[in-house]
């Protein structure tokens, strides 16, 4: 019972992570069409400044807030200098575009901040729960995480339901043609978009980080999960990029923790191609038909 | 041909000859190509020294693999991020056959990796025949992320993380014979790997060159050009498409194969997701769907890092930064070659020469009444 209780916080507390890198790829996806490989390589470079001010003896919070200003300001550049000229060409350009900035973006960060393992502490402690004989898998750490992504996701809704910058960006995605016509500035929230996935993806690096390592490499294998939590949940749906995250969390976990760590890549490569095959739109599909 | 000046009814045009006919079938041409590549390769061989011949060995099995990918990329619009992944299987394939006292001949060895490898590629491609463009990026990526754990988790048979050590197979009597008959050195098993490579290229280039030509190679740019189209002429969209991955991973099993006894070693560290974007950046700089653009990106990936590295090391940057300093020029040069030129260095080039050609037309049409 303990090992099962355990998998399953386990699970959850990945899955928050998954679900915010997630977020940010679908932050994207919806207004762009494009999937931004570079999302993970772009977070970890943030997460190296974030280290980079802890060692030079700012608080884990001044650290934090400046690698989520750095991820914004990366993701603004970015979508200018190399996406925007892109637009309208082919599908396949961008998204080689993305891959090479994955690639540059990594071995830039390793240049400037080698490529050895670092460790990143936490503001809170890593020692698990007591409770009576129960020895959870739930760190303070774990809780810090899962109430940083809950902050974003209450944040990002609000910013989408409540404000009229976010009733612009929804108009914006849902049809760019006609809120031009309306007089919205479409270019200037798509840059907008790409530089709020910045931020989004620079939380999802942190969370990762802390209580942990980096290396340059950190987060290859949560750019594979969170593309698939992404579409689990239908690549379009913020609620189903959460949804995805949590669920591939907890089937990653159970698949550590009840069959063999190693073959936890492999447990999710077959959730993903499942539910390509069955429900190619994703859990939360609003359209009935759309090419995948 | 007609010198008769009687007649005023002017001559027919001159048929092509019988060796211009025979020039003009791809069979023929294709066979002439190879051939070509095969006696400028030994040139090569024999006439640099032993570095040299181990770079050229990996270029053997790099633009084999970018044979295979250029061809699923740039004739059927497929991507793949997982042809590391699949070369991977042809190099544990070969790896695992060589660890014996008396192994097989190569040739069936190269046969089984890329048996292995089309399998693979066969049950990677059903999934990828369904999906376009961001999505097949993605679940190619998840393949090449999922792969290695299965060399983790099979311990026994593939060591895990240290990875499989490869035997090189003993250059033969007759190998050792032809070398001292034409260098008069004396062939090591190195030189006999960099030949073994040098074979396997022409024959993957023999069919790749046929295949581009032949209705196959039809079918699968109708696919990537026009869905609806092709599939009103009676083209199977699906069985296209995963044709094109077993071909494609096909390749990527004899690069596998090859590439394993070049570097010794069949281990997760070799093929890691960086190898399967070196791939696509070698297709993507020589021209997406040029077996020659192939040959050119296969050859910066090779001559590129080690010049890089010197250039760097010689900039007083550590071993470490160094190793670094290519694959960052990779990601630049393939974020500036979609900027700027996205056809690569072929298409570029074949741009220019059409561009010019048409120029040429236009000036020359009022003096020439065509």
């Amino acid at each position: 019972m303990q090992h099962f209780i355990n998998v399953l916080l386990n699970g959850i507390t990945q899955g928050i992570v998954i679900a915010a890198f997630a977020l940010a790829l679908v932050l994207i996806f919806r207004s762009t069409r494009i999937v931004n490989f570079a999302q993970g390589s772009q977070a970890m470079f943030t997460t190296y400044i974030a280290l980079t001010l802890m060692n030079n003896d700012f608080p884990y919070w001044v650290a934090f807030l400046g690698a989520l200003a750095a991820g914004f300001i990366i993701g603004a550049v970015l979508e200018r200098v190399v996406i925007r000229p892109l637009e309208g060409g082919m599908e396949l350009n961008i998204v080689i575009a993305t891959l090479g900035l994955y690639v540059a973006i990594q071995a830039l960060a390793a240049i400037l901040f080698g490529s050895d393992y670092k460790s990143f502490s936490s503001p809170v402690g890593v020692q698990g729960f007591q409770v009576g004989d129960l020895n959870l898998a739930l760190t303070p750490t774990s809780i810090f995480v899962i109430c940083t992504v809950g902050v974003v996701v209450v944040g990002l809704t609000l910013l989408f339901q409540k404000t009229q910058l976010g009733l612009t960006m929804r108009a914006a995605a849902f049809d760019g043609e006609v809120s031009r016509i309306l007089g919205v500035r479409v270019s200037h929230l798509l840059t907008f978009g790409w530089a709020l996935a910045g931020l989004v993806g620079s939380v999802a690096g942190i969370l990762v980080a802390t209580g942990s390592f980096i290396y340059p490499s950190y987060m290859e294998s949560l750019i594979a999960f969170g593309f698939i939590a992404a579409v689990i949940g239908g690549l379009d749906s913020p609620i189903g990029a959460v949804v995805g995250g949590l669920i591939l969390g907890i089937v990653n976990s159970l698949v550590s923790g009840y069959l063999a760590p190693g073959l936890v890549t492999i447990g999710a490569f077959v959730v993903l191609i499942a539910v390509l095959l069955l429900k190619p739109g994703g859990l939360f599909s609003s359209t009935q038909a759309r090419r995948v | 041909m007609s010198t008769d000046i009687t007649t005023a009814v002017p001559a027919p045009p001159a048929g092509p000859s019988a060796m211009q006919r025979l020039l003009g079938l791809n069979l023929v041409r294709s066979l002439l190509v190879s051939l070509g590549v095969l006696v400028v390769g030994v040139l090569l061989l024999e006439s640099t020294d032993a570095y040299t011949n181990t770079q050229l060995s990996s270029l053997t099995y790099f633009t084999i693999a970018a044979i295979g990918l250029t061809a699923l990329t740039g004739l059927n619009g497929q991507i793949s991020l997982g042809h590391g992944a699949l070369m991977a299987v042809g190099a544990y394939t070969t790896a695992l056959m060589l660890d014996t006292d008396s192994p097989l001949p190569f040739p069936v060895i190269a046969l089984a990796a890329i048996v292995m490898t089309s399998l693979v590629g066969f049950v990677v491609g059903i999934g990828a025949a369904r999906l376009h463009g961001p999505y097949l990026a993605g679940a190619t990526l998840a393949f090449a992320v999922a792969l290695p754990s299965v060399a983790l988790y099979f311990k026994g048979t593939f060591n895990g993380e240290a990875g499989l050590t490869v035997i090189s197979p003993r250059p033969p009597e007759w190998f050792v014979s032809f070398i001292d008959a034409v260098s008069g050195e004396f062939a090591t098993s190195s030189k006999y790997v960099a030949y073994l490579g040098l074979f396997c290229l022409v024959i993957a280039l023999f069919f790749a060159l046929n295949l581009g030509r032949s209705k196959i190679g039809r079918h699968w740019r109708a696919v990537r050009d026009q869905e609806v189209a092709a599939e009103i002429a009676g083209i199977n969209l699906g069985r296209t498409r995963v044709q094109a991955f077993v071909i494609s991973a096909a390749y990527a099993g004899l690069a596998g194969a090859v590439m394993a006894m070049v570097v010794r070693l069949a281990a997760p560290t070799v093929f890691t997701l960086v190898l399967s974007l070196s791939l696509l950046t070698a297709v993507v700089i020589g021209g997406l769907g040029s077996i020659t653009g192939a040959f050119i990106g296969s050859a910066v990936l090779v001559f590129l890092p080690p010049l890089v590295t010197d250039l760097s090391t010689d900039a007083k940057l550590s071993d470490t930064q160094a190793a670094q300093m290519s694959p960052l020029i990779y990601g630049i040069v393939l974020v500036l070659v979609m900027l700027l030129a996205p056809g690569g260095v072929m298409g570029t080039l074949s741009m220019a020469w059409r561009r010019r050609r048409a120029r040429r037309q236009l000036t020359a049409t009022p003096t020439k009444k065509g």
